[in-house]
């Protein structure tokens, strides 16, 4: 049972990073690229018609997780909590961008807007980046101080960041070098996604130029991705075990690789649609081949007080979350069929659609 | 530790109470945009079709609002309330999952639909498309008062060992004695918020002597509306609520009415007076004996406890506020149902557009609901205290243990300057709309 909400969570928190991502990357490539009026008005309509149905993504991902695991939804919450806070306060600032564009005529004002919707899609792809990281590299649980815990054992509170910026350290802050790594990685993946999105949706004038910077970012990507595993290994020198002993996950990691050295072709790919799937899987293979190589750890322990929290020992009783698989598989089917119903409303170019303000 | 059960308060009532500006309206605005749009199919009489859209671009401004201070509402169960959540996330999971899941995807699918797709659809699949975006938003409604009332009224958990909650019975949160009646009054009233706000849009109209064919359809529309829903907020649903706080939650019915001392026989009903909490009376008190037990339990002699019978730590503990915010609602649901009625009377009698005072009591009118349905829910969570959940979960204990009392300082001061941004801005969008009116020019 833990194992299906575990599944169930992963996957809804995958869809947020798959659509909210385009949008996050779209604003990432607004910010670098786009100079012309017409591009900024385009790139931002891409985003701003479908920000707010992604996000719900997030909120029933958060949902879930504060059912089946109430004790790691409490603890991670409050112990990551500068963190998520501003990335709540960036989550608003870039729905402003969005949504006021269009609303005022003076230039002065689109200015404002486009870079608060810029600059905080950037600043939110690098936060989930190094949340992402923060999973992986693990915390001080129970806020232990020379041999005595502070809180309960699966309690914490991180710092933004502590003096080594050390992902080596006891008791490490949020934003340490590795955690950046991996916040640049999300950066990285999240541009790529956003400027295929583009240029799947949109007659934009700078397409042309985005496939190269395609190739370009993911060269990148592949330099970020090779590093940052050489350097979780060296942080846990076990974190690759999961895959020796089960060797079926490898299919993760391969998707990814996969995925990645096929976006090296995208010029040659026929539709603009294959290179989207192709960033798609990306982020997919991404999520996936890092929670295959935690399971069953949710969040890694720094020190040998406390035991890593794990689904097992974070999980809601048996009851509810039986209960819960009925209107969830429920829950299921409806959301897919919204998409589907969705997706076949707004299929085509933006630009091209008879479809919008 | 004090400080730090302080400020997590504060920024909690802070942070709700700007994000139920927002659903409040969308929620009972819903329900009129299916209703015009359903005039519309019927008659083919196009200022319906204008009105659906107008009120619908409204809601979209309110529901982008509601959307991203929403989130922030879930994220601060488990950053401020960590012990809170890890107590009985089992339990309130269930019903914040299933919003979430269920009706938060609803409403967002449909509402872009609704919005952008009328061309694409034709008629009856927009009408289509507007029901379930109500259907989406009341179902929101639904799940998160299932939340509360759980946490008002406890029901269907077992507690272990470790002070666990867990769930016993599923259906129990649903067949919760305290959900049903809270749920209809509060759709009831944010009803009322929204009729009134488009019957004082209307009398704006009418008043600028601008489009003045929808100024009148939506004056009407809203006073109609706005009289059936101010009624029935008081009765049966507020009396309904009232029955139930006395039963469930006798500590904070006293409180609420005011009644420090127990009367021998027949609880009087305060309308004017000022706790007094130093001497434990009203000052300036005027009271009707006897009302009370009358409206409570239908027996005029039947005796309800005052707050002498209970212990200090059973009595919430800001009794002035949970009095005034209670007297506030109690108060201002009257006097809408008599302005209403008046309105009702000369549109009956064909004065209603002529008569200039009452165009601009009902244009100034439309903040009203909103302070009356704030207050309503300061009541229900003053009225909870010291409980988080009624009776077995103390506020106290329900905090972060790790989140240090500056750092929520902090995040407070954020979250009331970002407000105030937020907040500027929706004024000028809502006005913006306002302004441009049912048929703008084509761009
Ligand atoms: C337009 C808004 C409005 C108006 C005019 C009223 N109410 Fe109300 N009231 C609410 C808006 C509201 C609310 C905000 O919607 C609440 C908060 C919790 C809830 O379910 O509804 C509420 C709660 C609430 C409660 C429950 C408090 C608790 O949970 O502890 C009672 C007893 C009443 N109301 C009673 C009344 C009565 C007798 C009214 C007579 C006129 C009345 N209300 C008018
Ligand atoms: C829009 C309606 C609501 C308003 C205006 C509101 C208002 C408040 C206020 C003023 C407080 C602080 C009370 C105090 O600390 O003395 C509070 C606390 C709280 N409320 Fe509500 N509330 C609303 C709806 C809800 C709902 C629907 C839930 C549950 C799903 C909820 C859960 C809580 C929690 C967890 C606290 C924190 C603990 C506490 O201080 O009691 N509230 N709310
Ligand atoms: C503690 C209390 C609350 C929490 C945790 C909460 C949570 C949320 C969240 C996360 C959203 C955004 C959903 C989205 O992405 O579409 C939202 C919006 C909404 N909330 Fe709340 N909310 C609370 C109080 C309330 C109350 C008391 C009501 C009314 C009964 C309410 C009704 C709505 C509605 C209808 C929406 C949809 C957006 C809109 O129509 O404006 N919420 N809420």
């Amino acid at each position: 049972m833990e194992i299906f909400w575990y599944i169930a969570i992963a996957v809804v928190l995958a869809m947020f990073f798959v659509l909210d991502g385009y949008d996050f990357g779209a604003g990432i490539i607004h910010l670098f690229c786009a100079k012309k009026e017409k591009d900024k008005e385009v790139i931002t309509k891409s985003a701003g018609l479908f920000w707010d149905s992604n996000e719900v993504w997030l909120v029933a991902a958060g949902g879930m997780l504060f059912m089946a695991f109430p004790t790691f939804y409490a603890s991670a919450f409050s112990g990551f909590y500068l963190p998520l806070i501003i990335v709540l306060w960036l989550i608003i600032f870039r729905a402003i961008g969005l949504e006021l564009r269009g609303q005022f005529k003076y230039q002065m004002w689109k200015d404002i807007w486009d870079k608060s919707f810029g600059i905080s899609s950037l600043l939110l792809a690098l936060f989930f980046g190094i949340g992402l990281g923060n999973l992986v590299r693990g915390v001080n649980l129970g806020g232990v101080i020379d041999g005595t815990s502070t809180y309960e054992g699966h309690f914490f509170f991180l710092p933004l960041w502590n003096n080594s910026f050390s992902p080596l350290s006891d008791a490490p802050g949020v934003i340490d070098w590795f955690t950046i790594i991996i916040g640049l990685i999300a950066v990285v993946t999240l541009a790529i996604h956003g400027a295929n999105w583009i240029i799947l949706k949109t007659n934009a004038s700078i397409n042309h130029k985005l496939k190269a910077l395609v190739f370009r970012l993911n060269i990148a990507l592949t330099a970020l991705t090779i590093l940052s595993l050489v350097v979780w290994q060296s942080i846990n020198p076990n974190c690759f075990d999961n895959f020796g002993k089960n060797p079926i996950l490898l299919f993760f990691p391969l998707l990814y690789i996969t995925a990645l050295v096929g976006l090296f072709f995208t010029k040659k790919l026929k539709k603009d649609v294959y290179a989207f799937g192709l960033s798609t899987l990306i982020i997919l293979g991404g999520i996936t081949s890092t929670l295959a190589s935690l399971f069953p750890v949710l969040l890694p322990s720094k020190n040998t007080i406390h035991p890593d929290l794990t689904i097992y020992n974070m999980a809601a009783d048996s009851y509810g979350l039986s209960v819960a698989l009925s209107w969830g598989i429920l829950g299921f089917i409806l959301v897919v069929v919204y998409g589907i119903i969705q997706k076949r409303l707004r299929a085509g170019k933006i630009d091209d659609m008879e479809y919008g303000h | 530790m004090e400080d730090m059960l302080f400020y997590d308060r504060l920024q909690f009532a802070f942070t709700i109470t700007f994000h139920y500006i927002f659903p409040q309206l969308t929620m009972g605005l819903s329900l009129l945009i299916v209703f015009f749009k359903w005039k519309f199919l019927r008659s083919k009489i196009e200022k319906y079709n204008d009105a659906a859209k107008f009120f619908m671009k409204i809601f979209a401004i309110n529901f982008t609002m509601g959307v991203v201070t929403g989130i922030p509402m879930e994220f601060q169960f488990g950053t401020n309330w960590a012990k809170f959540s890890e107590l009985t996330g089992s339990i309130i999971g269930q019903t914040l999952a299933i919003e979430g899941l269920f009706s938060f995807f609803l409403e967002s699918s449909f509402l872009a639909l609704f919005i952008f797709g009328e061309k694409l659809m034709g008629q009856k699949l927009h009408f289509l498309t507007g029901f379930l975006v109500f259907l989406g938003s009341w179902a929101s409604g639904y799940f998160i008062l299932a939340t509360n009332a759980w946490m008002q009224h406890p029901v269907g958990y077992e507690i272990l060992d470790n002070g666990k909650f867990v769930l016993e019975n599923f259906s129990a949160l649903f067949t919760n004695p305290w959900l049903l009646p809270a749920f209809l009054h509060n759709q009831m009233a944010s009803l009322v918020t929204s009729s009134f706000v488009v019957a004082s849009i209307g009398a704006f109209y009418i008043l600028r002597e601008k489009n003045l064919e929808h100024g009148k359809l939506f004056l009407k529309t809203g006073i109609i509306f706005g009289l059936a829903a101010s009624l029935l907020v008081a009765f049966p649903t507020g009396d309904w609520n009232a029955k139930n706080v006395a039963k469930y939650q006798p500590a904070s019915f006293a409180a609420m009415e005011g009644i420090f001392e127990t009367e021998e026989a027949g609880a009087e009903i305060v309308l004017i007076g000022q706790p007094n909490m130093l001497e434990k009376k009203l000052d300036n008190k005027i009271a009707v004996p006897n009302i009370l037990s009358f409206l409570t339990y239908q027996e005029w002699d039947r005796q309800i406890p005052g707050m002498d019978q209970f212990k200090k730590e059973e009595l919430p503990d800001n009794v002035p506020a949970l009095y005034y915010s209670y007297h506030i609602m109690v108060g201002l649901g009257t006097i809408f149902i008599g302005i209403m009625a008046f309105a009702v009377f000369f549109l009956w009698r064909k004065k209603l557009f002529k008569i200039k005072p009452l165009l601009w009591t009902i244009m100034v009118l439309a903040p009203f609901p909103y302070i009356a349905n704030i207050t309503g829910w300061y009541v229900a969570e003053l009225g909870r205290q010291p409980y988080l959940v009624y009776g077995l979960l103390r506020t106290s204990e329900g905090i972060s243990p790790t989140v240090s009392s500056g750092n929520t300082l902090f995040t407070l001061l954020g979250f009331v300057g970002l407000y105030l941004i937020l907040g500027l801005l929706f004024l000028i969008l809502v006005g913006k709309t306002v302004h441009e009116g049912p048929t703008p020019k084509q761009h």
